[in-house]
């Protein structure tokens, strides 16, 4: 009954859907990431990694302009050298994109720990540095629900809604988007049509890049203000199954977010949850929710969505 | 006559092979122009080049009496030249009308205008008799309608000149004879078509003028009216070609394979063989006819091991081997041609002296003990492969780079060099050219004449016929009759492939 009553009160709380947002906003960058780059026909499971960089950087250079958003502009910057990286291993030297992916990660892993006392004094996890201010809608202030949950929001969430939208005009709307999908499915079949296959597979896991670091940056400078070693927690690889799980289109891979952020939000509230006294040494318990719902949900639904044709295998002429 | 296409004193090499040897070739604006050779002869090398997918190492390409130098397909296509490829090249998940456009869209703005895609689609399909769904998916189209995408693709692209690299290959009788009436009317519109092929009644049937390749070569241009079947087979292999088998009366002796009521089930757990019982003899090909899809792969997988029968018996050499594992049958004497080459034949990464000895390559002299003897296997498979005539003769090639032909032998050199007792023998020679169906034919017959029970399993009719020294026809899942192959004519085997039983047709 008590645990009834505490899941009701979740329910009921206006906070705990701005919470689901939040919590998903970095799945739904990151998984559009993973659609660019996996539509195109290159596995990127550098996500991780890049969002990782993408959330240091973005506090590094919000600590030296003082403003968030440059913070946000050079993370894009550091996630497009990442992908290119990841893109020139993958698709120029054919390289295994897993064993790239998976150095990426390492490497972003490494380079924030290391530099976290060079630039920061000190491991661990810096001060709060400045985080982008929240965008009041007065329309919505009226309602108290609606002003508790989407009333006040982080620009970047709304920023993460458009680039579903723009991802999906993109590759479903364009002769861009035919050619991704056409190369991801079958690339022999778009090169003897005259279309660059490495180009179109660059420019997709470039995209990945800026999606990826978007959601790193979304995780320090648009929720909680500073950085935290190794913060994505994992987040990189949730993105991938929200990827999988929305079937490798835009739309499906941000339900599929939104699905894996409220299961988040819900297992954040429910440890501390006053109805509960959930002690503090089971709470990490709570922690493995979303990646319980992401594993019975990719066990359930991994048959039935299909990706691309040729995803992860390398092109040659 | 304006010469749409002339290829001069084309070379192009690849390491160890020189696949194009100074080939000339000229084909007149408005005709229909076959180019024949063997697997390897360098059919597909040479128009690859004249598509731009290949450049050539030396020679000129000339298109309407202009010389072009194509840096890739998009130049070729520019020129007026279209290629519908002999594996299609479309993209299974976009639709017809989508995978038309492709590489060269119809957009408004930014935007990819796919209405305006499909209108297209439908205007060239009316006005070339191209009946199609612009707005079907490819992986719902069967194959026939594949190869009209893609010939809708070249037309759509402007192609005056189209290149089709052996189109019916995948095509059943009827849906080749609704392609050349469509490739008549192309030719009657004023295209130009170059048609590869090695089915040779095909090509006697569409062709104007006819260019012969061997070995890289040219060995001969014909024009159709003044040639026949058998002048092309000699220029395309360079010897006689003898159409019918000659073979020994088969002395058939002891039973070696005896199936009993067997009944199997198919991948979607439905009957596929509902009681078939028929036996194989010691010296004697048993051939199994009928169309695809009537219970004959399932049959062969029931009788090799790789499905388990749901009721009946099989018996080799007296014994039950009723779902015995492929290993077990495989040390009891039974081996294996397998339908589908690339899937059950062969490994495609590994060199061909590997591919040679799977199955037997635990066992002495290819095993001591737990480690492979490297130099014993090179050694046999180097006998072998002279003793098969595989080409290219080197046994460290990779099994995915021999032609087709040549895989096939690799895979027949492996299961009649082990010395089987009873070899099941499934669609032998599909996709091969002349030479290689010859070869591989005799070698069967050879095979019988040694004692061995074959057991034939071909959709190719003229195959079963003249091979066999016994015929059951299968239809749905059971043995419709059997019949003695002198004895019995064309149109029977038809009627009972078609699902009447022996002593119906016998009464009619």
């Amino acid at each position: 009954m008590r645990v009834l009553t505490a899941i009701w009160e979740i329910f009921t709380n206006p906070a705990f859907y701005k919470l689901t947002l939040t919590a998903a906003t970095p799945f739904i960058f990151a998984s559009l990431g993973g659609v660019y780059s996996e539509i195109t026909g290159v596995v990127n499971i550098a996500l991780e990694g890049i969002m990782l960089m993408g959330a240091f950087v973005s506090i590094v250079f919000t600590a030296i302009t003082g403003n968030p958003w440059i913070g946000v502009l050079f993370a894009i910057f550091v996630g497009l050298g990442m992908a290119w990286l990841h893109a020139w291993a993958s698709i120029k030297w054919r390289g295994n994109q897993i064993v790239s992916g998976t150095a990426l990660i390492l490497l972003a892993q490494g380079v924030t720990g290391f530099l976290m006392e060079p630039i920061f004094g000190r491991p661990g996890q810096t001060d709060i540095v400045g985080k982008i201010p929240e965008l009041r809608i007065p329309l919505l202030m009226k309602n108290r629900f609606l002003a508790q949950s989407i009333g006040e929001l982080s620009p970047m969430i709304y920023i993460a809604f458009g680039c579903v939208a723009l991802a999906w005009f993109i590759i479903y709307k364009t002769k861009l988007g035919l050619r991704m999908r056409a190369v991801g499915e079958n690339p022999e079949a778009a090169d003897t049509l005259g279309v660059n296959v490495y180009m179109i597979r660059y420019f997709g896991v470039l995209m990945s890049g800026i999606m990826a670091s978007l959601g790193g940056a979304f995780l320090s400078v648009g929720e909680v203000g500073n950085f935290r070693e190794l913060m994505t927690g994992g987040r990189g690889f949730i993105a991938l199954a929200a990827m999988i799980l929305g079937n490798w289109n835009p739309v499906g891979a941000m339900w599929a977010s939104l699905l894996f952020g409220f299961s988040e939000a819900f297992a954040n509230q429910l440890q501390s949850s006053p109805m509960l006294h959930v002690a503090s040494s089971t709470k990490p318990l709570f922690n493995m929710f979303p990646f319980i719902v992401t594993l019975i949900v990719i066990a359930g639904f991994i048959g039935k969505t299909r990706p691309p044709a040729a995803d992860g295998v390398p092109y040659e002429k | 006559m304006e010469k749409a296409v002339e290829l001069i004193q084309i070379v192009k090499r690849f390491p160890g092979v020189l696949a194009n040897d100074h080939v000339d070739l000229t084909v007149f604006k408005g005709e229909i122009h076959s180019i024949v050779g063997e697997n390897g002869a360098g059919k597909t090398t040479l128009m690859n080049q004249l598509y731009g997918l290949l450049r050539p190492d030396s020679g000129e390409i000339r298109i309407f009496g202009q010389k072009v130098n194509f840096k890739g397909p998009r130049d070729a296509i520019a020129k007026g030249i279209g290629m519908v490829h002999q594996h299609f090249m479309l993209v299974n998940t976009l639709t017809v009308a989508e995978n038309v456009v492709l590489g060269s869209e119809t957009t408004r703005g930014i935007i990819f205008d796919l209405k305006e895609a499909q209108r297209k689609v439908e205007k060239l399909s009316k006005s070339y008799g191209l009946q199609i769904d612009p707005t079907a998916k490819i992986e719902n189209l069967p194959v026939g309608m594949q190869q009209r995408v893609e010939i809708i693709k070249t037309l759509y692209r402007g192609a005056e000149i189209l290149i089709l690299d052996e189109p019916t290959a995948v095509l059943t009788p009827q849906e080749t004879q609704e392609l050349f009436s469509i490739l008549r009317k192309l030719k009657e519109s004023g295209k130009t078509i170059i048609f590869i092929s090695h089915k040779l009644n095909e090509v006697m049937d569409i062709s104007d003028r006819i260019t012969v390749m061997r070995q890289g070569k040219v060995t001969g241009v014909l024009n159709k009216n003044e040639t026949n079947v058998k002048e092309i087979a000699r220029l395309m292999v360079g010897r006689e070609i003898v159409f019918t088998v000659q073979k020994p009366q088969a002395k058939a002796s002891d039973v070696v394979l005896r199936v009993e009521n067997l009944w199997v089930k198919d991948y979607r757990k439905l009957d596929a063989v509902k009681g078939v019982s028929f036996e194989v003899k010691k010296g004697e090909i048993y051939g199994i006819a009928g169309v695809a899809g009537n219970g004959q792969s399932e049959l062969v997988e029931a009788l090799t091991g790789l499905r388990k029968p749901e009721k009946g018996k099989i018996f080799l050499l007296g014994e039950d081997v009723t779902g015995k594992p492929v290993k077990e049958l495989r040390e009891r004497g039974m081996t294996h041609i397998p339908e589908d080459r690339h899937k059950y034949g062969l490994i495609l990464q590994y060199p061909a002296y590997y591919n040679m000895i799977l199955g037997r390559h635990y066992v002495p002299p290819f095993a001591r003990g737990d480690f492979l003897d490297q130099k014993k296997i090179q050694e046999f498979t180097a006998q072998v492969f002279s003793q098969f005539d595989v080409r290219p003769n080197n046994i460290k090639m990779l099994g995915m780079n021999f032609s087709g032909g040549n895989q096939q032998k690799l895979v027949v050199a492996r299961e009649m060099s082990a010395k089987p007792k009873l070899i099941v023998v499934s669609q032998p020679t599909r996709g091969l050219d002349v030479g290689a169906t010859e070869f591989i034919h005799k070698a069967l017959i050879e095979l019988r004449d040694t004692g061995v029970a074959v057991l034939l399993i071909s959709m190719e009719l003229d195959e079963i016929m003249s091979l066999s020294d016994r015929i059951a026809v299968m239809y749905n899942g059971q043995i419709m009759g059997e019949v003695d192959p002198q004895q019995t004519t064309i149109e029977e085997i038809g009627l009972m492939m078609a699902g009447h039983k022996f002593e119906e047709v016998r009464r009619f």
